[in-house]
């Protein structure tokens, strides 16, 4: 939309301003959106939005269709997706050639394009509307719904859908004390991990003395297989800064920072943007909406540390130190960027902000759990069959989500566990599939919730091997400080290692959970006293998986290279000789059209082989 | 002033003390490796650890970095305590096993076994040599680089630096290098070298009953071989 | 142009350091990550002789500089490869296989994660998760996302274009390091 940018001077002006941009709206006009996440981008879904535009300007119809490059549409598995209006109609797995028929067939001829349709693998359905899709049919999208109407570039979009009026109402109909109060009653809990109630946060850094005070946005998501975070600042980056000027209300600071991870440079390109944008429309900077109240956002990138998702250490990294964490007392709320009073939360929870002070707390809280209120947004990715991002109330169980929305496992096979909670969070295994998605319930079952992975493993995926990895991750991104942290991560590291390569004992079991327990007791910050939940949490569920390992020198999973063996059925094997042209070892010997065979000394069982028969006649076992 | 629990005693202590201060004050021994008088509190080696709050939502907290505060509950020998510090001086040992500070610590501690593979590392990263040169000798020559397991203590770029004064401030300062024990080797990191020069119950009173119980060095030496020939042959 | 009295850099000289760095400086404030930022970003690496002269210009202890260029994945003291390949090492690029293809482009490039080859024309890199874990295993090469791979597929992919990159004869290097040394010849790794 082309607006003259006018500064907004009272609240007045917001509401006249998002009237004339609704009134100018016309449902009915077609409009494209075109997934412009990094996600769909890794399978060209900019060059796609490109051939739209030109398209749609070479054949004059630029007034008749809009076009939008969204965020995050959250179905990552059908990348790129498209969605065209009215009708929500979701196109999968579009390429440059469908541009022209989407246009001719849909767009403007109201028909739909078959082969470019969602088809239901259970009844063999095709679906049109995103609303039939079981993968969104399931969700509750309150915040993640934003991405599919809003360009992010354009804060008009985000304005003619509401936008800012919750920083007018806290402005002009609110105290500050009204401000938190609402957000405790809401029950809003941070959703960077630990839960803890957002408004009692507020309240404690309000109350405590000081001319300066701060609000920090971490938006240092640095679990992997995780990337909610991602997709509301590149898909909705007005509503984590309307958040945060809330926030800023209500404690009384009247400077924001947001502390963007180094991976993620579209990020940093969106909320400049953003923040750029409501500058030049006054709802940042001196006295926002002609009220006395003054606010300012920077942002400040982060350089690549894992720890510096901890909250003491990103207030460190984001004054440009080394992001080590402190002992806390003192609380950030108490001392923190720059030694002054620091609220610091997670995107999502700023995120949800703006929803309980447009719509009040007891609207928000209709979504739930009895303690913590809303939804919450996890990245189902894995050996899932609908990868994406979904959100869902808190309290819906394990099982609904992955069966009911992901869709069940890949290739028909059996789920084995599902991680939670990133590199820190533990395994739960498929009796715990009834388990209520919360703090409090996960955390009993020896996870964590994290900021929102959710990794779902199969029974070709091997827990010691898991174990391995997440150790493996936090033994680099450990900042080193704690003995026994450092140490202990790397000695736990030792033990799973030697289990892997079949040199385990069952003592070496019982030291690792006795170590595990010690380095979650020890350690001072959340890295070091969460590094322990992979162990502990496969140990509590799998410990017959680790005694495969160290009794029978078995890997159940087939995964640990010491404890597995491949083998050429001779009577699949047409003697092709691809896997012995492919075989990096050069392991693989035989005559052309004859069986060939494996040389177990040599081989160094990467699979490559495996991977390249087209007959199936390599096994691993 | 402040009032708090100190091991079940209701103790009046200064404001702004650190628990591990505190506790010193009352007698109460708590083992520290990366703990100065003269520096700042670092809380890296976190063999100070002591458990705080109520039995059941308690945690543990390293006392030399720890506030006191009103109404602090404060366990400075729980059982918990005392099994996590016993595996950190166990994994000290497998770690760093020629300090004879470490060697120490694991006899007064009553560690017995290493059951983890024995390394044999130069530096256990306590950072008191960097405070020693920062804040003692104003030096700022020496710092510790990179993170996690690859983390060590070092100059700008590896290479000699031209803050350091060769004032030897660190290598005074340092637990693991000064007063290197000569006994242990990597493959029998428990040496108990240095406790039998320390011990004097084993030449003088045979008879009396040990301090320690059980004392390591009578159970590891049922022999009780005199102590000059112990001194022959290390 | 800056020529530094003799303290190492690998020999080589860095044209604009000094603009660069009060530049840096006067935006960033105390904020040594972003001063940083700017130097690697100009240079393609953190060179010695900016980060002392950084020192001297701030006041801000060399060790303590030193202590952030080397605690931050992103900052590297030795210049990248031309060609920079990253691969994510996320926790659905690995169960989906990311090692293989780790290992697969290691053989393919003849070097390991965090090194570069001898020629200086490519580096590799894993990272922690790119979040782009629905097309896993992912690799970015020069910025260009390939996703769902194999190390079949990465072999096919890597090999085309290490030819196309070996090709034309290397230009001259248009970010500002002039080579008046041997460049192998720099520390810090």
């Amino acid at each position: 939309m082309t607006v003259t940018p006018k500064r907004l001077r009272a609240p007045e002006d917001l509401t006249v301003l998002r009237q004339s941009l609704v009134d100018r709206t016309d449902d009915r006009k077609p409009r494209i959106a075109v997934c412009g996440d990094t996600g769909c981008a890794v399978c060209g879904s900019l060059g796609l939005a490109s051939s739209f535009k030109e398209i749609i300007e070479r054949r004059g119809l630029k007034d008749r269709v809009g076009l939008k490059v969204t965020g995050c549409l959250g179905f990552c598995e059908q990348g790129p997706v498209v969605l065209v209006f009215p009708g929500e109609i979701f196109y999968r797995k579009v390429g440059p050639g469908d541009v022209e028929e989407i246009i001719d067939r849909t767009v403007l001829g109201g028909e739909l394009v078959e082969r470019l349709l969602y088809r239901d693998p259970i009844t063999g359905q095709k679906l049109p509307r995103c609303s039939d899709l079981p993968f969104y049919k399931n969700q509750t999208r309150v915040l993640l719904e934003g991405n599919w109407r809003i360009d992010p570039n354009d804060i008009y979009d985000y304005i003619a859908r509401g936008g800012y009026s919750a920083v007018a109402k806290a402005l002009y109909e609110m105290t500050p004390e009204d401000v938190i109060s609402e957000v405790k009653e809401a029950r809003l809990r941070g959703r960077g991990g630990a839960g803890f109630p957002t408004g009692l946060k507020w309240e404690i850094c309000r109350k405590t003395k000081g001319d300066t005070k701060y609000v920090v946005c971490n938006a240092d998501e640095g679990d992997p297989g995780a990337f909610m975070d991602r997709s509301l600042l590149e898909g909705n980056p007005h509503s984590v800064l309307e958040g945060m000027i809330i926030a800023g209300i209500g404690i009384g600071a009247r400077h924001g920072v947001i502390y963007v991870r180094a991976e993620y440079p579209t990020a940093v390109v969106k909320i400049r943007n953003a923040i750029e944008q409501a500058s030049e429309l006054g709802l940042l900077g001196e006295n926002i909406l002609g009220s006395d109240f003054s606010f300012d956002v920077t942002i400040s990138k982060g350089a690549g540390a894992f720890v510096c998702g901890e909250e003491t250490a990103l207030l460190l990294s984001a004054e440009g130190k080394v992001g080590e964490p402190r002992q806390k007392p003192p609380f950030p709320a108490e001392k923190g960027y720059k030694g002054k009073p620091t609220v610091i939360n997670n995107v999502e929870t700023f995120a949800n902000v703006p929803l309980i002070i447009k719509n009040g707390a007891a609207e928000y809280r209709r979504v739930g759990t009895e303690k913590s209120g809303g939804t919450k947004i996890f990245c189902l990715v894995g050996k899932v069959n609908n990868t994406g991002l979904v959100e869902v109330p808190l309290g819906i169980t394990l099982r609904e989500i992955i069966f009911g929305i992901g869709g069940g496992i890949k290739n028909g096979k059996r789920f084995k566990a599902v991680q939670t909670g990133g590199p820190s969070g533990g395994c739960l295994p498929e009796q715990m599939l009834d388990l209520k998605v919360d703090f409090e319930e996960l955390s009993r079952a020896g996870s964590i919730m994290g900021s929102g992975g959710m990794i779902v493993m199969d029974e070709d995926t091997c827990v010691v091997d898991i174990a391995r990895y997440f150790l493996q991750f936090l033994k680099s991104e450990s900042c080193g400080k704690c003995f026994s942290c450092r140490e202990g991560i790397n000695r736990m590291l030792e033990i799973v290692e030697g289990i892997a390569a079949g040199e385990g004992s069952p003592e070496d079991l019982d030291l690792l959970e006795e170590l595990a327990c010690a380095v979650k007791d020890a350690s001072m910050c959340g890295l070091g006293q969460t590094s322990a939940n992979p162990v502990l949490s496969t140990l509590r569920y799998f410990r017959d998986e680790y005694l495969a390992h160290v009794e029978l020198k078995k890997c159940p999973a087939a995964v640990c290279r010491a404890l597995i063996r491949f083998q050429i059925d001779e009577n699949l094997c047409t003697g092709c000789g691809i896997c012995r042209k492919e075989c990096p070892a050069e392991a693989i010997e035989g005559e052309r059209r004859k069986p060939h065979t494996i040389d177990p000394n040599r081989c160094m069982k990467c699979g490559v082989c495996m991977e390249v028969c087209k007959f199936g006649a390599i096994t691993k076992s | 002033m402040v009032n708090m629990l100190l091991n079940g005693l209701q103790v009046s202590v200064d404001e702004g003390m650190t628990v591990l201060e505190a506790a010193k004050f009352f007698g109460i021994n708590i083992p520290t490796l990366c703990y100065n008088e003269g520096l700042t509190p670092y809380g890296a080696c976190r063999l100070c650890l002591v458990e705080i709050g109520e039995p059941g939502r308690s945690k543990l907290v390293t006392s030399c970095t720890y506030p006191v505060g009103e109404g602090l509950i404060v366990r400075t020998h729980s059982e918990r305590v005392v099994k996590t510090r016993k595996l950190l001086i166990e994994l000290y040992l497998a770690t760093c096993p020629s300090s004879k500070v470490i060697q120490d610590l694991a006899s007064e501690h009553h560690v017995t076994r290493v059951r983890f593979r024995p390394r044999d590392e130069k530096c256990i990263l306590c950072g008191l040599c960097v405070r020693m040169c920062a804040e003692q000798m104003q030096g700022k020559a020496i710092g510790f680089a990179r993170r996690g397991v690859d983390r060590k203590v070092t100059t700008p770029f590896d290479r000699k630096s031209e803050e350091c004064r060769l004032c030897g401030g660190c290598m005074y300062i340092c637990p693991a290098c000064q007063a290197r024990c000569q006994g242990p080797r990597e493959e029998k990191p428990i040496c108990n070298a240095c406790l039998n020069l320390s011990q004097p119950c084993l030449d003088y009173f045979d008879d009396a009953m040990c301090f320690m119980d059980p004392c390591v060095a009578c159970e590891l030496n049922s022999g009780r071989t005199p102590k000059s020939e112990r001194r022959n042959n290390p | 142009m800056l020529q530094d009295d003799a303290e190492g850099g690998g020999g080589v000289a860095l044209k604009d350091l000094d603009d660069i760095l009060s530049e840096s400086i006067r935006r960033n404030g105390e904020s040594l990550v972003a001063v940083l930022q700017d130097i690697q970003e100009h240079y393609n690496y953190l060179p010695e002789r900016a980060l002392r002269s950084l020192s001297r210009k701030t006041g801000v202890p060399l060790i303590d500089i030193y202590r952030v260029a080397t605690f931050y994945n992103s900052f590297s003291l030795v210049p990248r490869g031309k060609h920079q390949i990253v691969v994510c090492a996320g926790t659905t690029c690995h169960v989906r296989g990311a090692s293989k293809v780790t290992e697969e482009i290691s053989r393919v490039l003849g070097i390991g994660p965090g090194q570069v080859s001898a020629d200086g024309n490519f580096s590799l890199d894993t990272v922690n998760c790119l979040g782009c874990c629905a097309f896993a295993p992912v690799m970015v090469v020069d910025g260009e996302y390939h996703g769902n791979l194999t190390p079949a597929k990465t072999r096919k992919i890597l090999t085309s274009l290490k030819a196309k990159w070996l090709l034309p004869a290397g230009e001259a290097d248009e970010r500002g390091l002039v080579d008046d040394g041997d460049a192998e010849e720099t520390e810090g790794a």
